[in-house]
């Protein structure tokens, strides 16, 4: 009987404690939250240092998603590149998971601290490649997957990807 | 069988058989490279590592590879122990450390046997840090894309390529870790099969060049049985679809038909399914000319309209399904319908149907093919018109060296020990036909004769073997004829080919003619005869031997018998020369026509209705076999397109047509059809009817991870419609379901847990390289005929006569083309590019006589066409082949007597870039490397013999 009495009075203590606190609500949207850079909101399709698109159309976003909400046609740009000719993101199934993310082996795709994207009309909430694309590297800045893939680009022969020696001489028999 | 103990269990096996085999067939993961079903062990790759053991006392056991050790009794392995997994680890390894970074642009990646093995394995981490060999591509083709960085030196291709398809131009190329794979020059892949590396190649070296420049992943495909409409010998495929657009046809194994392997015409001819000039909506022709697009509720009255003012005709079609000819057979009645073969062909395969029914001989499937120890061909050039049959003869010459292997010990997987025991020894392969062929090289005799010639060397060998003519005093073939008669007497299980290719009748009788005679002699004769198209031995079934050909239709629309012609799925401008079908058009009010795309006949139609074609809609054709097997649809047809037998359907029960008050479903047509026509009774088994289920389920046409569902369609609707409902089949057009070991006719796509690639199709199949858990697909409706004693065949007043020719004259003899002389495969993005210009082929002499070199041009006829000159001295003298079915050639016909002379104004084709500087072991540039045994023969004839065929 006693404890349980101790019990209650502890608890009632440690609720008063947290008038004292600092709120951790704030007064959105005039206040806005800080968001570390990390966190999942809206996606964007990102360029390469170089400014190029980064994005391969290899579908492995589109495969990891767990709602299914990525559809993207692979295209061959003239010089080479593989791209998606449309590239498509149905933010009313999103759930922000950042699976596709996690999954993008060029870190084209990137979700961002940007999570005001309310619609009153469900269908603007779909946003195809040129509402994705952005300019920048978002969160990664180095990296370019052509400097590493072996696929021939114009501007990058076959021998001059990362750590790639000159094409063979097939015509040698050297040892 | 042998029991073996794989890791402390024991196991039954068959003794003998490779242990990799065995362990896949135990369900067990051992991962391997270099071996493949249908081409055995080199040994090549390590990769299927395993650890056996001397005895029960040996601790240490010692590392074999699992695809050279035969199983034997009481033998004791450890596929899991760390040392295997450690060697196995270690290969994968050391295969990688040149592999480029090219996972997500790779064609392979998501089914790739080298992703798949690479996880088996357990290898994650990359230790070499030294730089990567890369290689530059090579060019191959509009089919066929390279990119040799991503080679894993297995082997597997020129295997493929040079010992299993006996092509010439792709080799292992420099040395040790510089190895290239590809030709000499970059050049279009010469073989007829070189699709097939795509499948073969375990990385991503070798893909389909259309699929890469349009591309969806495996796991994205919604893919459907099907079957190859290309040409008669009906191989499986399994099309794939994404965003309403087939994206590429992979084989779909038949145990019984094409196995492993399809041709490039059907792997890359199925392109025209996406055409822009697929019609979309009804039209109706307005009086200038222009097309009305029409719903098909108008579209429906219109056609009810047709069909009640007046008497109907209708022509259907030899490329359409069994079920969409009997249902437009059935609203004209069967006098007013014509089959749909060009009046020349129709008595040639109607014929051929006869002689299959009533033939002693084994009538044999492509497996059956590939056993056969003597082969003769008769005027087929099979891998132009049946090529998959071209590749099981390929096969079948081998039997030689199995059997020399077999002396020894060997077993059949050993391919390298057995490829060099053998060398170039093989069973005798004969070849007459009207001049060369690419089998060529593995013949050992190839000689050149007119079609009426070389029904007169069948006929004699015929009777010779049947004892009637034992002396050959004065027949000029008597040596060809006395090799023939030795080399199938001394053969256990003789093959005789032929077809309507030739264009003659009197070669396919001979063909039957002398199967029957060696039956009689007590040999296991097969017989094979080849006809055009996909359904052509269907539409013989379905038709009685006197159905109306295309010119008796015209003969009773001109006296006005009909008002109105329906023709199904039909392009009947290459039915005939253009005057001719421009008169049987002419002498109808009305033309009805249903049909995929926009064609001459559909432009000229006073109502075209949209067919969905073959990727869209259900339907059973019967091969050349006499297997009637079923395709499915992969997915909706679009617009206002419909399976011809809904519109066909739909059409009957506005006429309230008595015999379709019950037809509701494809199925009911099916049985139907099986119904009235005794012929067909069998085609209900090709397939399970729409209520079968796979264990409770419907069969899946998405892969489990489909992606972008929720996505695909929203920029339409944000709402996600409802998946897609097939009423017609056990397939779902969805990710729901099952597809574990379904029926082989139901079995939409390949894949097993761990293995992504098509390599998971061993668990598909009840023991590895044999037929489906499931069964294998279609079903035969000609195992061999009901033979019909005292019937003979030989013509009463003595043997065709030789050709004599009259100055000036030559013989119209048809040259098929694997790329071009199919119509709709020919329209496929890719193989389209490899279709030629039409030509007309003579040799050196007759071009000298008239004044033509290599190039030039030459009015055939009056001015029934003028063509580029070929040059070549095989083909029979006095003859002239015609490129069939090519543009510039649709009035050319078959067997016709025609002058040539030199045209005027000719403009000479400028030499494409490349084309001369092709390697000297390029076969279709180099005929002296192609006949690698003797030389073709071109027998000279007597004179005094009359000609054949009408003149023009
Ligand atoms: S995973 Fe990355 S590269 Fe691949 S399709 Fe998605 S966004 Fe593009
Ligand atoms: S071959 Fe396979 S492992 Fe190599 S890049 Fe292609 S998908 Fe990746
Ligand atoms: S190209 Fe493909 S099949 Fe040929 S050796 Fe390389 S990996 Fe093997
Ligand atoms: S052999 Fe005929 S049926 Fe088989 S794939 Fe080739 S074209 Fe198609
Ligand atoms: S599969 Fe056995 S060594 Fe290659």
């Amino acid at each position: 009987m006693l404890k349980a009495l101790a019990s209650q009075f502890r608890t009632l203590w440690t609720i008063l404690q947290h008038s004292f606190t600092k709120a951790e609500t704030v007064q959105y949207p005039e206040q806005q939250p800080y968001l570390a850079p990390r966190y999942r909101g809206r996606i964007v399709l990102t360029k390469d240092p170089d400014g190029e698109e980064r994005c391969v159309a290899c579908n492995l976003c589109a495969v990891a998603c767990p709602v299914d909400c990525i559809a993207l046609q692979q295209g061959v740009k003239e010089d080479g590149r593989w791209y998606p000719e449309f590239f498509r993101i149905n933010f009313s199934r999103c759930i922000l998971c950042g699976m596709c993310e996690e999954a993008c082996p060029t870190y084209a795709i990137q979700l961002t601290p940007d999570f005001e994207m309310c619609e009153y009309d469900r269908k603007n909430m779909v946003y195809e490649k040129e509402h994705l694309q952005i300019e920048g590297t978002g969160k990664y800045h180095d990296y370019n997957f052509y400097r590493v893939s072996g696929l021939a680009i114009t501007g990058k022969d076959k021998g001059q990807a990362q750590n790639e020696a000159e094409p063979v001489d097939v015509k040698s028999l050297l040892p | 069988m042998a029991t073996i103990h794989i890791d402390g269990r024991a196991y039954e096996a068959e003794a003998g058989e490779n242990l990799l085999q065995t362990c896949l067939n135990l369900g067990l993961d051992l991962p391997y490279f270099c071996w493949h079903p249908a081409m055995g062990s080199i040994g090549a790759c390590r990769q299927c590592a395993v650890v056996q053991f001397q005895n029960a006392e040996d601790q240490r056991g010692r590392i074999v590879m699992g695809c050279m050790t035969p199983v034997t009794e009481g033998a004791i392995f450890s596929l899991a122990g760390d040392k295997a997994q450690q060697f196995r680890q270690n290969i994968v390894e050391s295969l990688m450390l040149n592999h480029p970074h090219d996972c997500p642009v790779c064609a392979e990646g998501g089914e790739c046997h080298l992703q798949d093995m690479t996880v088996m394995v357990g290898h994650r981490d990359r230790h070499y840090r030294g730089r990567k060999n890369t290689h530059r591509n090579q060019y191959l083709g509009p089919l066929i894309n390279h990119e040799m960085n991503r080679c894993i030196t297995c082997y597997r291709c020129t295997r493929y390529y040079n010992d299993y398809a006996g092509g010439t131009d792709l080799a292992a190329l420099a040395s040790r870790d510089h190895v290239y794979f590809g030709r000499h020059q970059e050049g279009v892949l010469q073989s007829e099969f070189a699709g097939n590396l795509v499948e073969v190649c375990p990385t991503g070296v070798f893909t389909d060049k259309v699929l890469v420049h349009d591309y969806t992943r495996k796991w994205d495909l919604q893919s459907a049985p099907s079957v190859c409409v290309g040409c008669a010998v009906g191989c499986n495929t399994m099309p794939g679809e994404r965003y309403g657009k087939l994206k590429r046809v992979h084989n779909r194994f038949n145990a019984e038909v094409n196995g492993y392997f399809l041709c490039d015409r059907g792997r890359f001819g199925a392109g025209f399914v996406n055409s822009k000039k697929n019609l979309l909506y009804p039209g109706l022709r307005q009086p200038e000319g222009t097309y009305d697009a029409l719903d098909h509720h108008q579209a429906l009255l219109h056609m009810q309209q047709a069909c009640t003012t007046g008497k109907v005709a209708g022509i259907g079609s030899p490329r359409a399904s069994v079920e969409a000819n009997f249902l437009l057979r059935s609203l004209v009645g069967a006098e007013n319908f014509s089959p749909g073969f060009s009046a020349h062909e129709q008595p040639l395969v109607m014929e051929v149907l006869q002689l299959q029914q009533h033939t002693a001989a084994v009538i044999p499937d492509i497996a059956t093919i590939e056993s056969a120890d003597a082969v003769l061909i008769l005027g087929e050039d099979v891998t132009n018109t049946a090529p998959r049959i071209a590749l099981a003869l390929r096969q079948s010459v081998r039997n030689k060296a199995l059997a020399m292997a077999a002396d020894m010990g060997l077993q059949p997987w050993q391919d390298a020990a057995i490829r060099n025991l053998a060398q170039d020894q093989r069973n005798p392969l004969y070849i007459a036909s009207v001049a060369d062929t690419p089998l060529d090289d593995v013949a050992e005799v190839a000689i050149s004769l007119a079609p009426n010639e070389i029904a007169r060397l069948g006929n004699a060998v015929a009777r010779n073997i049947a004892g009637e003519v034992n002396e050959l005093p004065d027949e000029p073939l008597r040596p060809q004829v006395e090799a023939i008669v030795t080399m199938l007497m001394s053969a256990q299980r003789p093959l005789i080919i032929s077809g309507t290719g030739c264009g003659t009748g009197t070669v396919t009788a001979a063909a039957a003619q002398l199967a029957n005679a060696l039956c009689a002699e007590g040999k296991r004769a097969m017989l094979c005869l080849v006809v055009p198209e996909a359904n052509s031995l269907g539409q013989a079934m379905l038709c009685d031997a006197d159905a109306p050909d295309l010119d008796q239709l015209q003969h009773r629309a001109t006296s006005g018998e009909f008002e109105t012609l329906m023709v199904l799925e039909n392009d009947l401008y290459r039915r005939g020369p253009r005057f001719q079908i421009d008169a049987l058009l002419a002498a109808f009010n009305q033309v009805l026509v249903l049909d995929g795309m926009d064609n001459p006949t559909t432009s000229l139609a006073t109502l075209a209705l949209p067919a969905a074609n073959f990727a869209e809609s259900e339907g059973t054709i019967v091969s050349l076999e006499g297997r009637a097997q079923r395709y499915y649809p992969l997915f909706k047809p679009p617009a206002e397109r419909r399976p011809s037998w809904v519109w066909l359907l739909a059409c009957l029960k506005e006429l309230t047509h008595k015999d379709v008050e019950a037809l509701h479903h494809f199925d009911d047509i099916t049985r139907a059809c099986a119904n009235a026509i005794p012929a067909l009774s069998g085609i209900t088994a090709a397939a399970p009817d729409h209520h079968f289920r796979n264990l409770g389920q419907k069969i899946p046409r998405q892969t489990h991870r489909n992606s972008g569902r929720t996505a695909i369609g929203a920029n339409v609707s944000v709402h996600e419609p409802k998946q897609a409902v097939d009423e017609e089949s056990p397939l779902a057009y969805s990710m729901e379901g099952l597809n574990r070991a379904p029926p082989g006719a139901l079995l939409p796509f390949v894949w097993a847990p761990g293995w992504n690639s098509n390599q998971s199709l061993h668990r598909f199949q009840g023991e590895v390289g044999g037929p489906l858990k499931g069964g294998t697909a279609g079903v035969r409706m000609l195992l061999s005929g009901t033979p019909s004693p005292g019937v003979s065949n030989y013509p009463e007043k003595g043997e065709p006569p030789f050709l004599d020719m009259p100055q000036g004259l030559w013989l119209l003899v048809p040259r098929q083309q694997i790329f071009g002389s199919e119509e709709l495969s020919a329209l496929s993005p890719g193989l389209c590019e490899l279709v030629e210009d039409a030509y007309i082929e003579i040799c050196a002499a007759d071009a000298k006589s008239l004044g033509v070199s290599a190039g030039d041009g030459i009015v055939v006829g009056d001015s029934l066409a003028t063509l580029e000159v070929r040059i070549n001295d095989d083909v029979a003298q006095s003859c002239a082949g015609f490129s069939v079915g090519l543009k510039g050639a649709e009035n050319l016909e078959a067997l016709h007597a025609v002058s040539l002379r030199p045209a005027d104004n000719w403009r000479r084709r400028a030499p494409t870039p490349g084309s001369e500087e092709v390697i000297g072991s390029d076969r279709a540039l180099n005929s002296e490397a192609r006949t690698r045994g003797r030389a073709r023969q071109r027998p000279a004839r007597p004179q005094g013999t009359v000609p054949e065929g009408p003149h023009v």
